[in-house]
C-alpha cells in the first residue's frame, strides 16, 4: 500500500490562484475525499497529482518526489479518472481499457500478451466481459463509467485519483460506481482520493473529507468533524439541516428558504 | 487487411496493363510473370514493347503506388496526432511549403542545379514542407490548439495562405519558371522513370517505418492530450516525431508526384467506414488502400485525353471533392 504526501502545494493560471498551499498525507489504503464549492481547486489538485498541471510544492509517493519519475512510472503509481473521460465512440471496450497499459509497453513496443490477458482479468472482474467487443458509443452512461473504472484498473497503479466519479449517474449507478470502487479498494489496497459535490456520498464512502474554498483548505477531518452546517453554510453559503444515522452516517439535506406558498 | 492486398494487386495489375503503345492488355500479364525469377513464359511482345512496359508504364505504376501509400499514411497520422480526421498535409500547409521551397528551387535556377551532386528539389521541399506546418503548430498552439484542434486547422489555412502568397509573388517576378513551377504543382507522374523511384524511396521508407511504429500511441492519443499524458504518454514528443516523419515523406513524394490533393483524406475515411478506427489497423491498411487507389486514379490520365495527359491532380481532385463533401455531410448527420 502506498501513501501520498502534499508538501505545500500551489497552482496559478495566470493571475489566480487554483490552489493555495495545500498540504496533507493521505495513508496507505485511506480514501480522502475532497469536496469545497464549483472553482474551490478540486479538479486542479488532482490533476496536479495526475502530472497535468504546473505547480510549485512537492508531490511524494511514499516518501519519494513524484517529479523525479518518468512519465511512464508515474502513470505506474497513479491512476486519473477524469470529470468527463473522452469515449471514442467507435473504440471497441477491449481497446479502451488496454489503454490503461501504456505505462508498461515500450516507445515502440506493443502490449504483450500478459497485457491482454491483464485487461481480460479486469474486465471479468467488473462484469463487463460481455461488452469487450462493443463499441463505446453503444454504451450507456452506467457502463461508460464502469469502463473507465477498468481502465483505471488496468493500469494497476495503487493511487487511484477520482474527478467527480459520479456527477453523471442516477443515484443506483453513483451507489454501485462507488460500492465498486470501495471494494476494489478494499480488495488491491488502494489509497484514494476523490472530488465529490454529493456531501452525504462523500461522507458515507471515504475516510476523511477536505474541504476547500478559494484554494484553500478549510476544514479536514472525519465526516462528523467537516459536515457541519454552520461550516456550509459559511463555504457553500447554503442552508442545510445535517442528521446523524444511528450507525454514523452523516446525511446533508438542503433547507428551502423561501416559505411555503 | 487480405482484402485490401488483393485490391491492390488488381489495382497494379490494371495499372500496367491499361496506357496508350505498350503490349495488348492481355499480354501483360504473361510479361509480368516472365520476369519473376525461375519463370520463362513467352508474352509474345515485341522488344520495343517490353521496353515501354518496363521502362516507361511501370516505373508509373511503382511511383503512384509508393506516393498514394505515403500520402495516405502521411493524411492518417496527422489526423491521428492532431485528433482531428479533417487535417491532412493540404491543410496543415505541408504542400504549400513544400510548394515554395521547390519554387525557391526553380528561381534560384534549376539549370544550375544539374551540376549538382544530389538533386536539390526534394530537401527544398522537405525544408518549406517541414517550416510550413512547424509554423502552423506554433501558431495553433499559441492559441490554444491543444484544446481546440479547429484552432489547428485555422492556423493551417493561415499559413496556406501567406506561403501561397509569397510563392505567387516570386513567380510574378520570375515569370520564366511559372510554366515549370506550373506543371510540377500538378505533377509529373506521367514521365516517371526509375530514378524517379530510387529519388523518394529512402525518404518513403525512413518516414513510413517511423510513423508505422507509432501506431500503437496514435491510439492511446485518441482519448485526448491530457488523459494520454495520465497514461504515461510523452504527447509533445508524440506529436513532435510524427509530425517530422510524415512531412519527410510527404515532402518527398510531392517533389515528384507534385501537389495530389485528397488522398491523405479520402483514403483515410474510406478505410475507417471498412475496418473501425484503430490506428493500429488504420496506418497499414491505408498503406495498401491509398497505393490502390492513387495507381487507379492515374489511369483515366492517361486515357482521357490520349495522347496529351490530364494531369493526376485533377482526377483526384475529381474523385475526391464529391467524396469529401459526403464525408462532412455523414458526420454532419452522425452528429445530429
Amino acid at each position: 500500500m502506498t501513501s501520498l504526501t502534499f508538501e505545500s502545494i500551489s497552482v496559478k493560471y495566470g493571475e489566480s490562484t487554483a490552489v493555495s498551499s495545500f498540504t496533507d498525507t493521505v495513508r496507505p489504503g485511506e480514501w480522502l475525499c475532497l469536496i469545497g464549492p464549483n472553482g474551490a481547486g478540486k479538479s486542479s489538485l488532482l490533476r496536479t497529482v495526475a502530472g497535468l498541471v504546473k505547480h510549485e510544492g512537492r508531490i511524494l509517493v511514499d516518501g519519494t518526489p513524484l517529479d523525479l519519475r518518468s512519465a511512464r512510472r508515474r502513470a505506474a503509481l497513479i491512476a486519473h479518472v477524469p470529470q468527463s473521460p473522452s469515449l471514442p465512440d467507435d473504440m471497441t471496450t477491449f481497446d479502451y481499457v488496454l489503454l490503461g497499459r501504456n505505462p508498461y509497453v515500450g516507445y515502440f513496443g506493443q502490449e504483450s500478451k500478459h497485457d491482454r490477458s491483464m485487461v481480460h482479468q479486469v474486465l471479468d472482474r467488473l462484469c463487463l466481459e460481455e461488452f469487450a467487443n462493443r463499441r463505446l458509443g453503444s454504451l450507456s452512461g452506467g457502463e461508460r463509467q464502469r469502463i473507465v473504472i477498468a481502465r483505471a484498473l488496468a493500469q494497476e497503479a495503487p493511487i487511484m485519483l477520482l474527478d467527480e466519479p459520479t456527477s453523471a449517474l442516477d443515484i443506483g449507478h453513483q451507489q454501485q460506481a462507488l460500492e465498486l470502487v470501495d471494494t476494489l479498494r478494499r480488495e488491491h489496497g488502494f489509497t484514494v482520493v476523490s472530488a465529490m459535490h454529493d456531501l452525504t456520498l462523500a461522507g458515507l464512502y471515504s475516510d476523511r473529507l477536505a474541504l476547500l474554498h478559494h484554494g484553500h483548505c478549510v476544514a479536514s477531518g472525519a465526516a462528523d468533524e467537516v459536515l457541519r452546517a454552520e461550516t456550509l453554510s459559511e463555504f457553500y453559503g447554503v442552508s442545510v439541516s445535517v442528521h446523524h444515522e444511528p450507525d454514523g452516517t452523516v446525511v446533508v439535506i438542503p433547507r428551502r428558504t423561501a416559505p411555503l406558498a | 487487411m487480405p482484402a485490401a492486398c488483393v485490391a491492390l494487386a488488381v489495382a497494379f495489375l490494371f495499372g500496367a496493363m491499361i496506357g496508350p503503345a505498350g503490349p495488348a492488355w492481355w499480354r501483360v500479364p504473361a510479361e509480368l510473370l516472365d520476369h519473376l525469377p525461375f519463370i520463362r513464359i513467352d508474352s509474345g511482345a515485341t522488344e520495343l514493347q517490353s521496353t515501354v512496359l518496363w521502362e516507361i508504364r511501370m516505373p508509373r505504376v511503382v511511383l503512384a503506388g509508393i506516393v498514394g501509400a505515403m500520402l495516405s499514411l502521411a493524411g492518417a497520422s496527422f489526423q491521428g496526432v492532431f485528433r482531428n480526421p479533417l487535417v491532412d498535409p493540404y491543410l496543415l500547409g505541408v504542400a504549400a511549403g513544400a510548394g515554395l521551397g521547390a519554387t525557391l528551387v526553380f528561381v534560384v535556377g534549376r539549370s544550375t542545379s544539374q551540376s549538382w551532386p544530389v538533386d536539390p528539389l526534394p530537401l527544398a521541399a522537405f525544408i518549406g514542407g517541414l517550416v510550413a506546418v512547424l509554423l502552423t503548430y506554433t501558431v495553433g498552439a499559441g492559441f490554444g490548439a491543444s484544446r481546440n484542434p479547429t484552432t489547428l486547422v485555422l492556423a493551417g489555412v493561415a499559413v496556406t495562405s501567406l506561403t501561397t502568397a509569397v510563392q505567387t509573388f516570386m513567380l510574378q517576378k520570375n515569370t520564366d519558371v511559372v510554366r515549370q513551377v506550373y506543371s510540377w504543382i500538378l505533377g509529373r507522374l506521367s514521365s516517371a522513370t526509375w530514378g524517379d523511384v530510387r529519388l523518394v524511396l529512402p525518404y518513403v521508407l525512413v518516414s513510413g517505418a517511423v510513423l508505422l511504429a507509432h501506431r500503437r500511441l496514435l491510439d492511446v492519443l485518441r482519448v485526448g492530450e491530457d488523459e494520454a499524458q495520465s497514461l504515461g504518454a510523452r504527447v509533445d514528443r508524440i506529436r513532435l516525431t510524427v509530425v517530422i516523419a510524415a512531412t519527410l515523406g510527404t515532402s518527398a513524394v510531392v517533389s515528384v508526384s507534385g501537389l495530389i490533393g485528397f488522398v491523405g483524406i479520402v483514403v483515410p475515411h474510406l478505410v475507417r467506414l471498412l475496418a473501425g478506427a484503430s490506428y493500429r489497423r488504420l496506418l497499414p491498411l491505408s498503406i495498401l488502400a491509398g497505393a490502390a487507389f492513387l495507381i487507379v486514379a492515374d489511369i483515366p490520365g492517361r486515357v482521357l485525353s490520349d495522347p496529351a495527359e490530364t494531369p493526376i491532380g485533377v482526377v483526384t481532385a475529381f474523385l475526391g471533392a464529391p467524396f469529401f463533401i459526403l464525408v462532412l455531410r455523414s458526420r454532419q448527420s452522425e452528429a445530429r
